[in-house]
């Protein structure tokens, strides 16, 4: 009895925090040392080159990734309800094979987005059926359709591409918003993101998705249904690599069957990296967000600076890595402090 | 004093948020059954722990003949002769009985550097099992035994190092009868050999009949100690609560009404077969068992968590299909679960979150979450509950064990249920709480709700329930009301020792 | 004997000869001696690998970096070769090795002592250790004429008859079944990965067991950066891109719970034979090498989807079988 008074006691008085206290409580959280390290790194890039800080610049630089920023929405959901999908890059392939197909068959450019997201819907419900419907574990399911769906666009595209597209369609991944210089592709990820938002944080889907992550069983001891929710993130997921498929090809005007090789780590390392827990259940949008542009414009300043990209390659790994070892040592250090100073 | 083979002195250790224990000292002789008693959560599981060498004390020393000695891990505490059957299962399922029982202390042929024996092994194996009279090959997977089988291999596994101290958690809580017998055989033998046995138990028949000696301990501290043959049952009881049994219940006084949920004949292939009972308005129906009786099985699929093979369930007379656990809420079934901390709340989620989340579509007009509703919802639930807390914005791994079961009973409250199935609701928690629980669920029953009580622990259900249903390897063996119920025949029943059930296969 | 004919491993067997007796159909010659002898010259990086990959499932990881370690190991060899022609091709190889255990033994540090999981420590240094090997070259091959002719024949040369890449995948698998069956810390692999906290109660020290699993894939990954190097007689940046898919492939396929906890070593070694022999086998029946992709995936797709079935129903039989 003793204890849980002392206990009550103590959490009382964190409660009421001194002005410093909250102030660290405040510079710890995760978004805020992401947003410290955004703002340095722009200050520092605006320092070393000229060319950084300009408008049409910066615009510009976030055709290069609002792609991956738009897939890594939905995969905030998979990765917090415990799952991982490895294989959008090869549903963003397909999706661009199938609408590269449409196209060639003189498809119209509605007709050709909306093959490019039904077939993104299809290939997540693939997976989600696999994962839920059967029980079969999210990585070894969508490293097998990671080959099975680019796989198709493989076999029969082989070495050649789909180059025609109407004009119209170019608009997805090049056209701007009316006469600014803003992006279509930002706005609509930015539209994407607030819708994303509500649901995570404001709608009971979003609460679901967390109270999964946190713990599957007693989350299905208290009526959520599990397999359905998480069913319904793969399908997300497949549909926003529909988006995603969209605008890429759109931007790039081409289909080849290497389409977006390698997103899969990138878009995993963007969602870890904005402080969504690997094993599920922790983090929010604000971070990723946040390490969506970190990453981004870092790629963009380095370029400016004429640095390698595989430089880049070794920097974006790192940051990762030290995204999550960090607070893991300063958890250690602060448990075996809270130890000794209560053994005292 | 000197004849101890192991002593503790002062042995304190905390937990983020708790004192598990404070200044425990302990004896124990060579050639001696030494008793720990104490309730759930009085610390008995961690002073094993520490024994044991998986913990390591935060003060306080321990002797070990004659020397003071700490164990860094399990190893050394085996390698030095202490060795223990655990009460949690820990068992590699996908790998073989034989390499169970050896895995930390494989046997080596020598003839190659590292070289396992797995022939000595699996031979040495044959021989502990024969010993125990189980009649089980080594090769055999662990997944593929049954619970009782499991535990017989941990008491194999305890007894395959040559131990000086063997300490037995809950050793019998599994296990039918004859395997009890054997399992007492065993340990008069090992008394015999000069051993040291620290046998922990709260069932007051085994206590007397096998072991010599007794220490109690309460919330974490030592409270006595004494000799068996000289001491009553109303003794120890006494220094286990710290007052007397009559006085832990609350007086029932709730009127039974009209069935409020009925099963018939319902199955689940592998764990339960043709369970058949009533339960009423305002009524407490107690179901007892050992572990593994299949009575949590019953609920789960009533539940919606599990499917059912066959049988019906009948909610207010009328027939109801329940195929997921909204299916049972939405019928006015709430169910808290055994496993607290796994099933009952989400540690990482805050009280309020935890406290609205089966109900958080009915909060959400649309899809947005009424957040004004869901703050008077943890008002209420969490007020009536007497949560102690620093606030219902802090997350449920705060909180001790008893205020965690507070917040699971008040997020099933919340719901508003008939009925109120409760799996061993007082498992491991502080007195003063598990008083507060059982004053909770009685008053619940007399405002009508029905109430279904599982528990393991037969003082409870004496003390609780209206009525009481006894399982046996997935079968009702017994079905008693308070003024039939007594700890005998309710044992016989769960053991299976009644005439005309129980020689199960 | 009857317990062997109930395991996975027998199972995969019979797939495998029922595979090659279909192909044998369409082109009779698949079946020579000199065709399988290439399948398992063309396959033994993959088994070295995989055994790799599998110890580090069995603790319920994964590494993603072996291919990044493998083309870093198998650059740095190399470019030593290129610059250091008169250093014997022996040394040259215990360098990659060393090199693949060094970035084997920095995963294991940040997985065990950093406490970061295996996935996220090793999609970091997949990243990181491709970097490294693109920094390494400046973005420069090492081609064949620039490689010693005794470098080249490390994988080539033979022994009774086999090659000596053959052989080091025999030897490797020997040493590894060894180590995962008779002796303690391979033992303790399979302790950790089916339960961690029981494994404590034993004695087992986690830790330990995920730095020298990391450490293994490591060496193995620098073996095959030699062996692929050198057999190919190029080294570029991309070695191996998307070789960790294959291996986790070839374990799963081989009846490894992704989960951890269960699998074996022949199991791994098969699996990785089943992969070998669809990608040989495809241009034997006048299947265009782009389709390989595609079947790879669907037929690990479609081996999961029976093992998970057939698990389902052995347990329901196992429920069967008791009482009640």
């Amino acid at each position: 009895m003793e204890n849980t008074n002392t206990l009550v006691d103590k959490s009382r008085l964190v409660d009421e925090k001194t002005v410093k206290a909250r102030l660290v409580t405040i510079f710890t959280k995760w978004e805020v040392l992401l947003l410290l390290i955004f703002i340095t790194m722009c200050i520092v890039f605006s320092i070393l080159s000229p060319y950084f800080l300009d408008y049409f610049n910066l615009m510009n630089a976030n055709f290069t990734f609002m792609e991956k920023a738009i897939i890594a929405l939905p995969m905030i959901f998979v990765i917090m309800s415990g799952d991982i999908d490895i294989s959008i890059a090869s549903i963003i392939a397909l999706c661009s094979f199938a609408m590269g197909a449409a196209s060639a068959s003189g498809a119209s450019t509605p007709v050709i987005v909306l093959i490019g997201l039904l077939v993104g819907i299809a290939a997540g419900a693939f997976n989600g059926f696999f994962i839920t419907a059967i029980g079969m574990p999210a990585i070894a399911v969508t490293l097998a359709t990671q080959s099975v769906f680019r796989g198709i666009a493989k076999a029969v595209l082989e070495d050649q591409a789909y180059t025609t597209y109407p004009e119209s369609f170019g608009f997805f991944g090049q056209g701007y918003v009316g006469d600014t210089l803003i992006p279509f592709e930002l706005v609509l990820f930015l539209a994407l993101a607030v819708v994303m938002w509500y649901i995570l944080h404001q709608s009971s889907y979003g609460r679901k998705v967390y109270a999964i992550g946190n713990s599957t069983s007693a989350a299905r001891f208290s009526g959520v249904p599990v397999k359905r929710i998480r069913f319904t993130n793969f399908v997300l997921n497949g549909l926003f690599c529909g988006i995603a498929a969209v605008l890429l090809t759109s931007r790039i005007g081409s289909t080849r069957p290497n389409i977006a090789e390698g997103w899969d780590m990138e878009i995993i390392t963007l969602v870890v990296l904005g402080g969504v827990s690997i094993n599920g259940g922790k983090g929010n949008i604000f971070g990723v967000i946040i390490s969506i542009f970190l990453l981004g414009y870092l790629k963009f300043g380095m370029g400016l600076l004429n640095i390698s990209g595989k430089v880049m390659i070794i920097t974006t790994g790192t940051l990762l890595v030290v995204a999550v070892l960090l607070p893991m040592i300063l958890d250690q250090i602060k448990a075996g402090k809270k130890i000794t100073r209560k053994a005292a | 004093m000197n004849d101890n083979i192991l002593e503790l002195r002062g042995i304190t250790k905390y937990f983020p948020g708790i004192k598990a224990l404070d200044g425990v000292d302990l004896n124990i002789r060579p050639g001696e059954v030494h008793a720990l008693i104490g309730e759930n959560g009085a610390g008995k599981s961690t002073l094993v722990k520490i024994l044991t060498g998986v913990y390591t004390p935060t003060e306080g020393k321990i002797f070990y003949k004659g020397k003071s000695v700490s164990f860094k891990n399990a190893l050394e505490a085996q390698a030095s002769g202490i060795t223990a059957i655990h009460q949690e299962a820990s068992m590699f399922s996908e790998l073989s009985v034989a390499e169970n029982i050896y895995m930390g202390h494989h046997l080596k042929t020598g003839k190659f550097p590292g070289s396992l024996d797995w022939r000595g092994m699996r031979k040495k194996t044959k021989a502990l099992l024969d010993d125990l009279e189980l009649d089980i090959h080594p090769d055999t997977l662990i997944k593929n035994l049954g619970v009782a089988q499991r535990h017989m291999v941990e008491i194999a596994k305890a007894l395959s190092i040559d131990a000086q101290v063997v300490i037995m958690d809950e050793p019998t809580s599994a296990l039918t009868l004859r395997e009890v017998e054997d399992l007492y055989r065993i340990v008069r033998r090992l008394k015999e050999e000069g051993k040291a046995i620290i046998f922990i138990s709260h069932k007051f028949d085994e206590i007397f009949e096998i072991t010599d000696y007794f220490t109690v301990l309460r919330d974490g501290r030592y409270i006595g100690e004494g000799n068996v043959k000289e001491s009553t049952v109303d003794d120890i009881v006494k220094m286990m609560v710290g007052r007397s049994l009559d006085q832990m219940y609350p007086e029932s006084n709730a009127k039974i009404g009209d069935v409020i949920l009925e099963a018939e004949g319902i199955s689940q292939t592998g764990f339960f077969k043709d369970v058949s009972f009533k339960l009423h308005k305002g009524e407490i129906l107690g179901f007892f068992g050992l572990v593994g009786a299949g009575r949590t099985e019953v609920m789960r699929s009533i539940f919606g968590i599990d499917k059912l093979s066959n049988g019906t369930v009948s909610i207010n007379g009328k027939r109801v299909h329940i195929h997921n656990p909204k299916d049972a809420m939405d019928m006015g079934l709430a169910y808290v679960p055994e496993d607290r901390q796994n099933q009952g709340v989400i540690l990482d989620m805050d009280l309020s979150k935890n406290i609205t989340l089966p109900q958080i579509d009915n909060i959400s007009p649309g899809t947005l979450i009424d957040k004004k509703k869901e703050k008077e919802i943890t008002n209420e639930f969490g007020s009536m509950m007497e949560i102690k807390c620093a606030g219902y914005h802090v997350n449920a791994n705060t909180l001790s064990g008893g205020n965690q079961q507070k917040v699971v009973l008040a997020k099933w409250l919340a719901t508003k249920p008939a009925v109120l199935i409760l799996d061993e609701p007082t498992k491991g928690i502080d007195v003063a709480t598990k008083a507060s629980v059982h004053k909770f669920v009685s008053e619940l029953a007399a405002e009508g709700l029905g109430v279904i009580l599982i528990s393991s622990e037969l003082p409870e259900v004496l003390g609780m329930a209206d009525r009481v249903i006894v399982m046996h390897e997935g079968l009702i063996t017994g079905e008693f009301t308070r003024e039939e119920a007594n700890s005998e025949n309710i044992i016989r029943a769960a053991t299976g020792t009644t005439d005309d059930i129980g020689g199960a296969a | 004997m009857k317990r062997f004919l109930r395991t996975r491993e027998f199972n995969l067997i019979i797939l495998i000869v029922v595979l090659m007796i279909i192909v044998a159909f369409r082109a009779p010659h698949f079946l020579s001696g000199e065709n399988i002898e290439r399948i398992i010259n063309d396959t033994s990086i993959l088994i070295m690998v995989s055994i790799g990959q599998f110890f580090v499932i069995l603790t319920g990881g994964i590494d993603l970096s072996v291919g990044s370690v493998i083309a870093f190991s198998g650059m740095a060899a190399s470019m030593l070769n290129q610059y250091q022609p008169g250093i014997p091709a022996a040394i040259v190889f215990l360098v990659g090795v060393v090199i693949g255990l060094a970035l084997g033994m920095i995963n294991g540090a940040i997985v065990a002592f950093g406490k970061v999981p295996p996935i996220i420590t090793t999609l970091g240094t997949m990243s990181i250790f491709r970097g490294f090997t693109f920094v390494l070259s400046k973005g420069q091959w090492v081609t064949a004429h620039e490689m010693t002719e005794s470098y080249m024949a490390i994988p080539h040369g033979s022994f009774l008859g086999l090659t000596n890449l053959i052989w080091a995948a025999i030897i490797i698998s020997a040493i590894t079944y060894y180590f995962s069956r008779y002796t303690r810390t391979g033992r303790e692999v399979y302790a950790i990965g089916g339960n961690k906290v029981a494994a404590r109660f034993v004695g087992v020290k986690e830790e330990k067991i995920n730095f020298i699993i990391f450490a293994i894939s490591g060496i193995l990954c620098g073996i095959a950066g030699v062996m692929w190097t050198s057999r190919y007689a190029a080294a570029v940046n991309e070695t191996a891109t998307g070789f960790e898919l294959q291996t986790v492939a070839a374990c799963v396929l081989g009846g490894v719970s992704i989960a951890g906890g269960s699998g074996a070593v022949p199991g791994v070694i098969l699996g990785a034979l089943f992969l070998g022999i669809i990608n040989n086998a495809l241009p034997v029946i006048n299947l265009s090498p782009f389709f390989q992709m595609f079947i790879q995936g669907f037929v690990v797709l479609l081996a999961m989807f029976v093992n998970t079935m057939m698990d389902k129903r052995n347990e329901k039989l196992l429920l069967n079988r008791r009482r009640a």
